[in-house]
């Protein structure tokens, strides 16, 4: 279940991080019209995930030595960037992305694939364990 | 828990930090103070929610009477009066911008908060007081099915109406009450998007020439500056061909035209630009110039650049004409008449009333109120009065003034209030040869 809600950051953020690099390539405001989408959708399903985890981590199914404690404070960071980045591309023009946005992105990007990397080698080193 | 609660506070401060306050800044008159942009994340907002008037009237000077003269209209905006006094009331809501973004959905929904929920009556209502008591006897739909009317104007038997999307021409007799004909299409106006909807519009004094503000289609070209074509605008058009040519152009949103009685030039009003922070940018009224280029969306009161639009246009920010008269920062003016044979004598006896309708984008509120902009020898002189006031109360909107509309043979000004859906009428309570004595009654208990 957290796996396929990771999947949308996963995959929006990223994108997202494109569209606006697009954007200030080519000024053309479409993308970032793209962007904000694609923040917005990334944001729902970093809300549900931070949810998720927040309940496992309380209910005691989100094992792994500690690693469970590290992933969610990561997807609340990304959900806190997330929707600051959500605000920042709901300015007008040029300011929806501008420095911040591009920082904001970048970071979402980041953090989003680096959640990834970690659950996915926990659970690659659960199997290999198995 | 408590990094939660840490983690929840911090990002509600940080971004109610971000929302900037206003300075009280003195932004009227020709040279208004202009502070920096605010880059917040989060705008400044208030939403003024309405509320019923009860048994409150709207604030009038001290010699000045206000009644309702009309009740349960549908979203009134612009009045004009017909040389038999009878007064019309263009009714209606238009714009139709699809949502691009997630802000447009939550925006709208916010800013519908603000605004009367009665759906727009896309119509015209005529009021007659056929005794001469200021009282409306006659209250009726003169004609309907329009299309968000907004600008009305008389040129000898012919009532021009601008719809949201068009010109339309409608034979007019003395007297009459209602018009059943479809009316004539004179022209087209640019209609898509529609972001900024009202078709303000003036006829010339001798008649030859109609002049209609078209809006922009975006706060400051956040759509692209492809739908900006023939917006922000002011068209002069001809009326016996419909024939039509860009007069002036960067005005970012011309809500109300009139003709400056001593100077016969055109006067607009118009509504500035959005979340610059909440003293940027002032509304203002100027006379407009033949191909004059007001700024949007490049720059701002002259040579102020806005960084939001790319690419930039320093060509066309280096022509950008600084506007005559600063109203203050989302004030949104969309109403102006200027009062004409000595106006109600005394401090309104030469100037303009504008009527203010408040905006979303400031903590505190701006405009929410009718003012008079006094001119000496044909331009504004002297700060703004405010002349009908008292629309809200404890943070809510007992209405919000739209149209204005100076009678000089009746001595009153006519007021469309789009919330409480009433026109207002304010007259001296005193027939005119005691106005001197009123006048220094109310100098006295201000």
């Amino acid at each position: 279940m957290q796996s396929i809600l990771l999947a949308f950051p996963v995959a929006l953020f990223p994108a997202a991080l494109l569209s606006d690099i697009a954007y200030l390539n080519t000024a053309e405001i479409q993308w970032s019209n793209f962007s904000s989408w694609l923040i917005a959708g990334a944001d729902v399903f970093t809300g549900l995930l931070l949810a998720s985890a927040l309940l496992s981590l309380f209910f005691g199914k989100f094992r792994g030595r500690g690693r469970g404690l590290v992933c969610t404070v990561l997807v609340a960071v990304l959900f806190v960037a997330g929707v600051l980045n959500a605000f920042q591309h709901a300015k007008d023009g040029w300011h929806s992305v501008g420095t911040f946005g591009l920082v904001l992105s970048i970071a979402c990007a980041v953090i989003a694939i680096l959640i990834a990397i970690i659950a996915h080698w926990r659970t690659s080193h659960r199997e290999q364990r198995s | 828990m408590t990094h939660l609660r840490t983690l929840g506070l911090t990002l509600g401060f940080a971004l109610a930090a971000c929302a900037p306050e206003s300075e009280n800044l003195d932004q009227t008159g020709s040279d208004p103070v202009l502070p920096e942009q605010a880059d917040s994340l989060l705008p400044a907002m208030n939403i003024a929610t309405p509320d019923g008037w009860g048994d409150d009237l709207p604030t009038v000077p001290a010699g000045f009477t206000i009644t309702a003269i009309a009740e349960d209209l549908k979203i009134p905006r612009q009045t004009i009066i017909l040389p038999n006094g009878d007064i019309l009331v263009a009714e209606g809501s238009g714009g139709n911008a699809p949502k691009l973004r997630p802000k447009d959905i939550i925006a709208g929904l916010i800013k519908s908060q603000g605004k009367s929920p009665v759906k727009g009556g896309d119509r015209i209502t005529l009021l007659r007081d056929e005794d001469g008591d200021g009282q409306t006897d006659l209250q009726t739909v003169f004609i309907d099915g329009l299309d968000a009317p907004y600008g009305l104007a008389l040129i000898g038997s012919d009532l021009y109406v601008a719809n949201q999307d068009d010109l339309v021409r409608f034979p007019y007799v003395e007297g009459a009450t209602k018009i059943d004909s479809p009316g004539e299409k004179v022209t087209e106006l640019p209609a898509r998007i529609n972001h900024h909807w009202t078709k303000a519009m003036t006829a010339s004094p001798d008649g030859s020439r109609l002049y209609v503000g078209i809006g922009s289609n975006s706060n400051v070209g956040e759509r692209g500056m492809a739908v900006e074509e023939d917006r922000a605008v002011i068209w002069e058009i001809d009326p016996e061909t419909g024939r039509s040519r860009i007069f002036a152009s960067g005005v970012r949103n011309p809500t109300d035209l009139a003709f400056n009685p001593w100077t016969n030039a055109l006067w607009a009003v118009a509504n500035e630009r959005d979340e610059l922070g909440p003293e940027l940018v002032p509304d203002y009224l100027t006379s407009v110039q033949d191909g004059g280029f007001y700024g949007w969306p490049y720059s701002y009161w002259g040579q102020n650049v806005d960084p939001r639009i790319r690419p930039q246009r320093p060509d066309l920010v280096r022509r950008a004409i600084v506007p005559d008269y600063a109203l203050g920062s989302h004030v949104a003016a969309l109403g102006l008449t200027f009062v004409t044979d000595g106006g109600f004598g005394g401090r309104f006896a030469e100037g303009a009333f504008i009527g203010q309708h408040g905006s979303w984008n400031r903590s505190d509120f701006a405009g929410y109120n009718v003012v008079f902009v006094p001119f000496r020898n044909g331009r504004p002189a002297g700060d703004p009065v405010e002349f009908v006031s008292g629309f809200i109360e404890d943070g809510h909107a007992r209405g919000r003034p739209v149209g204005v509309t100076f009678d000089a043979e009746r001595n009153a000004l006519l007021v469309a209030d789009d919330v409480s859906n009433t026109v207002w009428r304010v007259a001296p309570s005193n027939p005119r040869p005691s106005l001197a004595l009123s006048e220094n009654r109310a100098q006295k208990t201000e």
